[in-house]
Formats: C-alpha cells, sequence, structure tokens
C-alpha cells in the first residue's frame, strides 16, 4: 500500500513537471511576449530593455533554468503586465471560479447520478429514452452554444436574468446550470452504462435468488459495485474545478480564472499562464491520487493480493 | 399430492422466440432429481423462470406450484420469502455469483436475517458453522474474506452456505461443478450429496454430466428443445431408454471407468428457437422418425411407474398391435 502511494506520488509530480515544461516551451515559442506586451509600434530599444529586465534575452534553457529553481523556492514569477505577483493575481479570482463551478458540480451530481440510475432501472422504458435523449442532447451541445441559447432564451427574450457580469447571485444561474448540464448529461449517461453492467452480473441474480428484496438488490448490491467506475468520472469533475470554466467564463464575462487565462495568454503574460497551468495540473493530479484511494476503499479486489496466486 | 414442486405447462419466450414450450415436471420432498439435456435446451431457463428470475421482457406462461401454491405472477414479498428460504439456487461460476465488494461473512448473514431473523454474532456464529458444514477450513477466518481471495471450489462451499441458511426445501443446483476442476467436481458433489441426506432437502441437479447423474440423483428427467422428452428412475433409465434422444445420450456416454466427457456423440444440434420443426424437435435428427414424427408434438406417455416419454413409438409399443 505505502509502495503504491510512493509511486502515484512520483507519477503525480513527473505529471506536474511535464505540464509545466511543456507551457514553458510552448508559450515562448508561440510569439514575443515583449512585443505583445509593448505594442507593434513600440521604439526598438524599449522592446530590447523590456526583454532584458524579464530576462528574455537569455537561452531558453537558462530561462527554464531559472524559471525552475524560482519555482522550487516557492517564486512563481510576476505578470508582466503589472509587475505583480502572478499567485495573487490568480488566487483573487480563485473564489470567483468556485462559486461557479461548486454548485455546477452539484447540480451534475445531484441530477446525473440519480437520473442515470433511473435510466438502468427502467431500461428500454419510456423514461429511459427520455432521460437518455436529454443526455445525448446535453452532452453533444457545446457549453458556448447551450450558455449563448440560455443568454438568448433568459436573458433577451424572458428578460428573468441578466446575460453576463458578476454584480449579483442571479449573475450566477446562467453559467452555473450552462455548466451543470453538460455535466450532468455526461454523468447520466456513464452512470446508467455503469449500472446496466452491474445489473447483468451474476451476483446481482444470486441476491435476488437468495431473497433480497429488490430495493436491497440495488442499494447494497448494485450501487456500490456500480460506485467503482463512477469514481473516475466524479474524481475528474472534482478535478476541473480550477480549469473546467474557461469557456463558461468567457461566456458569460464573468471574472475568474478562466477568463484571466484566456486574457493572460492572449498577451503572453507568461509568468499568469504558468501558474494557472500549474494550478491546474495540481488540482488534476490531487483529484486523481484522490481517486486511486477512493478506488481502494471501494474495491477489496484492489486492496489485497489474492492468496495463494 | 405430495409434490413439494410441481412445473406444469411452463412456457417462456424472449422478444418472440420460445425458449421453453411446455415444461410439465415436478419433485418430491427430499428426492435428488436429475435435469440433463444438451447445453440451450432450457434447463437453467426452467428454474430460472419458476423462481421469477428472469428479466422481465421473458414472457411465462403455465404453473408453478409449491406445496399447492402458484409461484407464477405472485408478489415480490411473496417470493422474496420462497426464494433462499424455501427454494435456494446455486450457479456455475461460483467466482463471478459472489459479490466482490462484500465479505463472505456479510453475504451468508443477510441471508440469515432474511429468512430466519437471526442477526449480530448470533448470525456470525451461525454463519461460521455454515462454513463448517460446508468443509471450509478456518471457518471463522474466513468470514472476513472477500470472494477474490478464495479459490473457485471454495466460492462454491460459500454459495451452497448461503443457500443452506434459509433452511431450504429445495436446492437447485445450476451445473455447479463445471467451472471448477475435476478433483473438486467430485468434491461439491459429494458434499451435496451428504448435506441433502443431513438435512433431508431435495435437490435438483443440473448437468451435461450422465455420469454425474447416475452417482447422485434417484430420478433423471432429459430435456430437449424446451421440453422434458423423458423422465424415468434413475437406474431405469439407464437400464430402458425409451426416448431415442436418451438413448442417444447414453450411447454418447463414456465407459463408467472412463474419463468423462461432454456429451457430443448424437449427429446434428439442437434447432433453434426460431426454426422449431412443427412435430417432434428431435425427429430431424432420431435415425427412427417416420412421417408421423413431423406432424404434432409427441405428448408424454406413461410406460411404467415413474417413467414416461414423449415419443410416438413409445406409445406404438404400448398398444397391442
Ligand atoms: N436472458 C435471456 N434472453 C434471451 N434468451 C435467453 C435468455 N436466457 C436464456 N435464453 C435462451 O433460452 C434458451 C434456453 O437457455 P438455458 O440457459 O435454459 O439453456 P440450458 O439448458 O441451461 O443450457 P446450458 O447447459 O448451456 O446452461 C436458449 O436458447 C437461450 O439462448
Ligand atoms: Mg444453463
Amino acid at each position: 500500500m505505502l509502495r503504491f502511494l510512493g509511486f502515484r506520488l512520483l507519477r503525480a509530480a513527473v505529471t506536474i513537471v511535464m505540464v509545466v515544461t511543456f507551457a514553458f516551451v510552448v508559450l515562448r515559442l508561440s510569439g514575443d511576449p515583449a512585443q505583445i506586451i509593448m505594442g507593434a509600434d513600440a521604439p526598438p530599444e524599449a522592446v530590447a530593455a523590456f526583454r532584458r529586465a524579464w530576462g528574455l534575452e537569455e537561452p531558453l534553457w537558462v530561462q527554464y533554468l531559472r524559471y525552475f529553481g524560482a519555482i522550487l523556492g516557492g517564486d512563481l514569477g510576476r505578470s508582466m503586465r503589472d509587475g505583480r505577483e502572478a499567485i495573487a493575481l490568480v488566487g483573487e479570482r480563485i473564489p470567483a471560479t468556485l462559486a461557479l463551478t461548486v454548485p455546477a458540480l452539484l447540480i451534475k451530481l445531484g441530477i446525473g447520478i440519480p437520473a442515470g440510475i433511473t435510466a438502468a432501472l427502467h431500461r428500454n422504458s419510456l423514461l429511459d429514452r427520455a432521460v437518455m435523449m436529454l443526455a445525448v442532447a446535453g452532452f453533444t451541445v457545446p457549453s458556448f452554444v447551450l450558455g449563448l441559447l440560455l443568454v438568448l432564451v433568459f436573458a433577451v427574450q424572458l428578460g428573468w436574468l441578466p446575460s453576463g457580469g458578476q454584480e449579483s447571485w442571479k449573475h450566477a444561474i446562467l453559467p452555473i446550470v450552462t455548466m451543470g448540464i453538460g455535466g450532468a448529461a455526461v454523468l447520466a449517461r456513464f452512470t446508467r452504462s455503469a449500472m446496466l453492467e452491474v445489473l447483468g452480473q451474476p451476483y446481482i441474480r444470486t441476491a435476488s435468488a437468495k431473497g433480497v428484496p429488490w430495493r436491497a438488490v440495488i442499494w447494497g448490491h448494485a450501487l456500490p459495485n456500480a460506485a467503482i467506475p463512477t469514481v473516475t468520472i466524479v474524481g475528474f469533475m472534482v478535478g476541473s474545478l480550477i480549469a473546467g470554466a474557461v469557456v463558461v467564463e468567457s461566456v458569460f464575462s464573468w471574472p475568474g480564472v478562466g477568463r484571466l487565462l484566456v486574457v493572460a495568454v492572449a498577451n503572453r503574460d507568461l509568468a499568469v499562464v504558468q501558474c494557472i497551468l500549474l494550478l491546474v495540473a495540481a488540482t488534476m493530479v490531487t483529484a486523481n491520487l484522490a481517486v486511486d484511494l477512493l478506488y481502494g476503499a471501494l474495491d477489496p479486489r484492489l486492496r489485497t493480493q489474492p492468496r495463494g496466486a | 399430492m405430495s409434490e413439494l414442486i410441481a412445473i406444469h405447462g411452463l412456457t417462456v419466450a424472449f422478444d418472440g422466440a420460445t425458449a421453453l414450450r411446455g415444461v410439465d415436471l415436478s419433485v418430491a420432498p427430499g428426492e435428488a432429481l436429475g435435469l440433463v439435456g444438451e447445453s440451450g435446451c432450457g434447463k437453467s431457463v426452467t428454474w430460472l423462470a419458476a423462481l421469477g428470475l428472469l428479466p422481465g421482457k421473458a414472457r411465462i406462461g403455465g404453473s408453478v406450484t409449491l406445496h399447492g401454491e402458484e409461484l407464477l405472477g405472485a408478489s415480490s414479498a411473496r417470493l422474496d420469502r420462497v426464494r433462499g428460504g424455501r427454494v435456494a439456487m446455486i450457479f456455475q461460476d461460483p467466482a463471478s455469483s459472489l459479490n466482490p465488494v462484500h465479505r463472505i461473512g456479510r453475504q451468508i448473514t443477510e441471508a440469515l436475517a432474511l429468512h430466519r431473523g437471526i442477526g449480530g454474532a448470533a448470525a456470525r456464529a451461525e454463519a461460521r458453522r455454515l462454513l463448517d458444514q460446508v468443509g471450509i477450513p478456518d471457518a471463522a477466518r474466513r468470514l472476513d474474506a472477500y470472494p477474490h481471495e478464495l479459490s473457485g471450489g471454495q466460492n462454491q462451499r460459500v454459495m451452497i452456505a448461503m443457500a443452506l441458511a434459509g433452511q431450504p426445501e429445495l436446492l437447485v443446483a445450476d451445473e455447479p461443478t463445471t467451472a471448477l476442476d475435476v478433483t473438486i467436481q467430485a468434491q461439491i458433489l459429494d458434499l451435496l450429496g451428504a448435506l441433502r441426506r443431513e438435512t433431508g432437502m431435495a435437490l435438483v441437479l443440473i448437468t451435461h454430466d450422465l455420469g454425474v447423474v447416475a452417482e447422485t440423483c434417484e430420478r433423471v428427467a432429459v430435456m430437449y428443445a424446451g421440453r422434458i422428452v423423458e423422465t424415468a428412475a434413475t437406474a431405469r433409465l439407464f437400464a430402458d431408454p425409451a426416448h431415442p434422444y436418451t438413448q442417444g445420450l447414453l450411447g454418447a456416454l463414456p465407459p463408467f471407468d472412463g474419463p468423462r466427457r461432454p456429451l457430443a456423440a448424437i449427429p446434428g444440434s439442437v434447432p433453434e428457437p426460431a426454426a422449431m420443426p412443427p412435430g417432434c424437435a428431435f425427429a430431424p435428427r432420431c435415425g427412427l422418425a417416420q412421417p408421423a414424427c413431423g406432424l404434432a408434438l409427441p405428448a408424454a406417455v406413461p410406460l411404467g411407474p415413474g417413467h414416461s416419454a414423449a415419443c410416438l413409438r413409445a406409445a406404438r409399443a404400448l398398444v397391442p398391435a
């Protein structure tokens, strides 16, 4: 178990290093931050001075080593736009993002899982087909289209809700619903197929043959098994609490981490982009680690080695 | 009627394909009945239908009575009391028939709580005793094991212990040894026989293996294409089989001291449910078939005490010319 954990931690660390490195290289190869931030008509001397100030004239590997050393020392760099610490810039946006993604996650879980279970239990019924049609629709329509659609109906046509901004809780409703619907659809489909797979297993028939009432078969025998594959996708959703709102924040002009990322990429604000990517990678990796541990808790087959094997 | 369970005219169809075409079969209290026939003839479906364990899409007709009480169409609450409590069933693949995420102790005590109302430490003690009874060594420790930690044979013993938990009057064992090693097979069959003598419960043993039937069962029912084609006491069936299909099965049986092999020596194969011939389903494979065999389903004809066969030839032999 400890070795397993050690291996997972190592893998997590490697993943983060790879993300950081990849972001570093791609960002620097895809455009000159000095030119972009100073503007196209800036005098060449000013641009050169900017380069020198941020160490951009040095070879890439020197920049990389310096950057990496700084990270290890806890310094994530400063924004090239206003000189503020990247970590502070990003940190002050996190609550706004979580204000969208956490309620959206609750919607995904609260609707997606029960809908998937219900559809599986009434397989091929009208209910099942209706749920699955909605799920396919919610799953196929990209979130920016869905977001715009909701804006058209509830903001433009009906005028019930604002179309963008962050002034009141009402502004949060449409973005939350947009994210919630898509995720609930994914989860409903996934839960349904996990549940169907389990319901076809011989041990479910054994439970019925033993006289266990059907409700207890579902709760006591089917769900604990169907939970095992479902944990993966829920873990992925938890892992994207920070990164998952990029599109929706842009559509609804919600000042969260996602919009900061879009702006920072457009500006080649290197430290800010890298700081966000590091944060996103860290959340993902942590969620993955949690999923691995949860697997062990849910599935005894992963906990122990078969005896006499 | 002294019958424990009586099945009359049981029919089952899946999506329009008929799997059972009127099964008549009964089991007396305490008896050991063998149910044999080639793969797909409906042995499992017969008992799954009787206990209400088929998926909802199955269309079921006929009658199944337990001490005269109808089970088909009974409320699920009543069926839940019958299943595991009065009629228990164990299956072919013990490893996947036990729930992988629950300890085996819990899977046994669940049945104890349902059918005997015992819980807590008493249930644990009883589960331990049951594991002892089915010959699992170190039973106390095994209660906390998960199915994947046991061998296939041990898992089948756990299944049997679980079935015994409800003190059933009948145990239906659906090919309980097919998935196991040959040496383990014999042990499990011996165990079933011993438990039957100890508890007095009846046993239905579903199998491909006539050799197993000869050793374990008092009576045999031979099934073909969704019907019972012959029933007789074991000794009589082996000595004097009336149905050509039974004769074929016996002809395919290896010598008693030779190695066992599956039934395969009858030429041809079982007709698909969708392409069932109008008359006797065995006629196309039967060396003794006559034109009349293709016209109507032969009824089961009594040939002697406890012996009947559904074959025109057997019927004609009774009528003096
Ligand atoms: N759930 C199901 N859905 C559709 N058809 C089924 C189902 N269960 C069984 N059948 C069909 O019913 C027929 C009888 O099947 P059954 O399982 O009873 O055969 P069997 O005699 O037990 O064979 P085996 O020795 O292989 O276990 C087969 O044609 C099978 O394909
Ligand atoms: Mg079968």
